[in-house]
């Protein structure tokens, strides 16, 4: 009783123990701060990356793919069905994507991961839908600037948007009236020799995507054919295309007679120019850049390439040797996963086309299958029977997490090694106690000759003190536990005071697609790290509790 | 009444006991076979100058030291070879200790301080069953001992012969059979160093608890049953007085 009684007093009227709690708590408070917000962290990749990858995928050892994915998907769900949801066939190849800026002129070529799909298979093992660009809303600073172009019941496809629609047109016309400006020059040899020199001369290419230039150009084409030309010559009056315009009376002749070339040629004013039959989802990060807004200060995000516009694509074919095929495909639409490790990687195709412009359409070839399962906890036995349904080493069945089994132990490695720092700060914390609790052991020292001339016994003295470290602990991981929950809860909320209180962005949402900081509390974490800083408060109040109790009653008494 | 009580065993006794300290590297020797008696309900006061092992001789007597030579008795059994949890259970049940510095703890209450050897002798349930007698039992003694209005003060709040009075009750709630009192008036001026000699004689007389004080005055010394001079670790002569 007197331990108790005696612990509970100490514990109020000494001042210098709440420098103990005061450690204990910040080093838990720390604790489970850096701990959820680095498991909101991975949670939130793992979940990003799970729903891009599917739960299983089983991909083909050769880029020529498997054949038949009809009856690839009826082996699939034969041999594992009980366990699966969903799947779908995809044609993954690596290829390279070339697209123009249209700021610069410039072409710019990239190497991507291209995926043929089917978008709505995929979208019932991912979700799909919430990447693309056209079924959400743009949003700046919690506003929504732009509205989702598309409904969220309009199922998947690869037709334009109305908007995007209307840019392929623009652009469409636009191509027309260059050809028009410049097939004169280009099938007319005598006056282009002459022209052409020019030109080079000049050193500069014409500005195909300037859009004044096109507005002025196709308003100009309205017109009248003789005139026009000069006209829109006139003002785009800045390019070399029109100083060489003056200067050589040839080229106004050879424009003179471009409209009866144009209406041989190009049907564009009879019948509207199609997309082309490759559409494609491009990963936002292969086409987007940001731009620091000089006046509001804040970070652009630039699209290089829109909705309706047109890329290159090369890759190979599935034939041996492989050859190489370049083809032209539409954009459709942009996706963002908020991994940047797809978004800067990845152009979704759809899986027709890829499939013809690689030669795998005759027996439908595909390269990988992708399946959800219903419950991520048969991964194991889903990949057994599905191993039985091929032929080994045709080929590799894995679960999303090994196939980023790199990435996720890195983190895991990461979050480990933390936490040993961390608890190094506890640690700290511990030697403060025990320091502070020799101290109050010295200062009792009569005191506790007095208990032993009461009777009190070693041991009983002895779990004064650690039951002391034991109130201390709790005390102390307590108040850290409420803290740490506190500002986990409040982390966005003390993000922006610090953000306003440092004049610089904490936590810049534009480096990892996070409006929020995400946390996640693992109520297990909290546990065992409150334990252990109990656990470490009551092992250094051992050697002090030690000391006291192996105190000599006489000369305890005598201490002054 | 002494001599009824000479006809009887003694109820303590300390026997030729020898002890010395360290002090640096040298054997320094406080007590050299010096024996005390005392017979239940006896008072009996130790004098001797400062550094003469009075203390000692009742820190051994009281079981807070070993002696190096010598046997300590208790009522005809030996106790000084005990185990230490044998030892802390005579400490807490026969014997009372009142000190010159009072030594009450600071952070309890002068009613919890009294409380205190009850709170060790009963493990916490036993002592929350009996709170009541308990409490009862500490308002009483501090009646007794005249601080019944003193009850939820801290000792810092006293002067030093209500502390000493309080000291005395703590030493007296466990009903001990001994009470050792180490120069129990040696902090105090000389009347509340009169009113506690008067305490302890009273409570020697009402009660028949037997008393062992040690202290360095003549005049405090004398008002016991019996004075025993100690000299030099060594027990010079037993002065017989008249009971006061």
């Amino acid at each position: 009783m007197y331990k108790l009684l005696l612990c509970l007093r100490y514990l109020r009227t000494r001042y210098i123990a709440l420098a103990c709690i005061v450690s204990v708590m910040l080093g838990v408070a720390t604790m489970i701060v850096v701990n959820s917000v680095m498991a909101g962290f991975s949670t939130e990749m793992r979940d990003r990356l799970h729903n891009f990858l599917a739960d299983i995928v089983i991909e083909a050892r050769s880029t020529s793919g498997l054949a038949k994915a009809d009856e690839l998907l009826e082996r699939v769900d034969e041999a594992a069905g009980q366990y699966i949801a969903a799947s779908t066939v995809s044609v993954e190849i690596p290829g390279m994507v070339t697209f123009t800026d249209p700021w610069t002129g410039e072409a710019y070529t990239s190497p991507v991961s291209l995926h043929g799909i089917d978008p709505r298979g995929k979208a019932e093992v991912g979700p799909l839908k919430s990447y693309l660009d056209s079924y959400n809303p743009v949003m700046e600073d919690g506003q929504i600037v732009r509205p989702a172009l598309r409904d969220s019941s309009e199922p998947l496809g690869w037709e334009l948007t109305s908007e995007g629609q209307q840019h392929f047109d623009s652009v469409q016309e636009q191509k027309a009236e260059q050809l028009r400006q410049w097939q004169p020059p280009l099938v007319e040899p005598v006056p282009s020799d002459s022209a052409t020199p020019d030109f080079d001369d000049s050193g500069q290419p014409p500005v195909f995507d300037s859009p004044s230039a096109v507005a002025d150009a196709s308003a100009g084409s309205d017109q009248g054919p003789e005139p026009t030309d000069a006209d829109a010559a006139n003002t785009v009056a800045d390019t070399p295309v029109v100083q060489f315009d003056p200067n050589n009376p040839n080229a106004g002749l050879g424009g003179g007679m471009s409209p009866d070339i144009l209406f041989e040629d190009n049907p564009a004013e009879d019948i509207k120019p199609q997309p082309n039959d490759a559409r494609i989802y491009i990963g936002e990060g292969l086409v987007s850049f940001f731009v620091k807004n000089p006046e509001t200060g804040r970070q652009q995000k630039i699209m290089m390439v829109q909705p309706g516009d047109d890329v290159i694509i090369s890759t190979i074919t599935a034939s041996t040797p492989p050859e190489v095929t370049k083809f032209h495909a539409t954009v459709v639409d942009s996706f963002r996963s908020g991994m940047s490790e797809y978004d800067s990687n990845v152009v979704l195709m759809n899986r027709e086309a890829l499939q013809k412009n690689r030669g795998m359409q005759l027996e439908n070839r595909v390269s990988a299958i992708q399946i959800r399962l219903h419950d991520y906890a048969d991964a194991p036995k889903a990949m057994a029977a599905l191993e039985q349904a091929f032929a080994p080493g045709e080929v590799t069945i894995r679960t999303w997490e090994e196939k980023q089994g790199l990435l996720l132990s890195a983190v895991e490695v990461e979050t480990a090694i933390l936490n040993v720092l961390l608890f190094l700060i506890i640690a700290v914390a511990g030697f403060g106690i025990l320091a502070i609790f020799y101290m109050i052991v010295v200062e009792k020292t009569r005191d506790i000759g007095i208990l032993k001339s009461l009777g009190a016994s070693s041991s009983g003295v002895m779990a004064i003190f650690l039951s002391y470290g034991l109130a201390l602990g709790i005390v102390g991981s307590s108040a850290g536990v409420i803290l740490g929950l506190l500002f986990v809860h409040y982390i966005n909320e003390i993000e922006d005071v610090l953000s306003w209180f440092t004049g610089r962005k904490v936590f810049d949402e534009k480096i990892y697609f996070f409006f929020e900081i995400p946390t996640y509390v693992n109520p297990w974490m909290v546990i065992s790290v409150a334990l252990g800083a109990i656990g470490i408060a009551v092992l250094a109040s051992i050697l002090p509790a030690r000391r006291a109790a192996s105190l000599h009653p006489v000369r305890a008494l005598r201490f002054e | 009444m002494t001599e009824i009580c000479k006809m009887t065993r003694p109820l303590i006794s300390a026997e030729a006991i020898s002890r010395s300290y360290l002090k640096g590297q040298h054997k320094v020797p406080v007590l050299r076979g010096a024996g005390l008696t005392a017979h239940r309900g006896e008072f009996v006061s130790v004098i001797g100058q400062s550094g003469s092992g009075k203390s000692t001789l009742l820190h051994v007597m009281g079981l807070l030291d070993s002696p190096d030579i010598g046997e300590v008795h208790l009522d005809g059994q030996r106790i000084d070879n005990l185990n230490a949890a044998a030892r802390d259970q005579l400490r807490n049940r026969v014997f009372g200790f009142i000190f010159q510095f009072y030594h009450l703890m600071p952070e309890l209450s002068l009613l919890e301080n009294v409380m205190a050897p009850l709170m060790i002798r009963h493990s916490i349930l036993d002592f929350w069953r009996k709170r009541k007698e308990t409490r009862a039992a500490a308002l009483e003694i501090l009646d007794q001992v005249g601080l019944s209005h003193r009850v939820h003060h801290r000792p810092s709040e006293l002067s030093g012969g209500e502390m000493q009075r309080g000291a005395i009750a703590r030493a007296l709630i466990g009903k001990p059979e001994i009470l050792l009192a180490d120069e129990p008036t040696g902090n105090l001026d000389a009347e509340t160093g009169h009113g506690i000699m008067e305490l302890l004689k009273r409570l020697n007389r009402e009660q028949q608890l037997t008393i062992v004080m040690v202290t360095h005055d003549e005049a405090i010394a004398a008002q016991a049953h019996r004075t025993v001079r100690l000299e030099e670790g060594r027990i010079q002569k037993v002065l017989q007085q008249e009971a006061a």
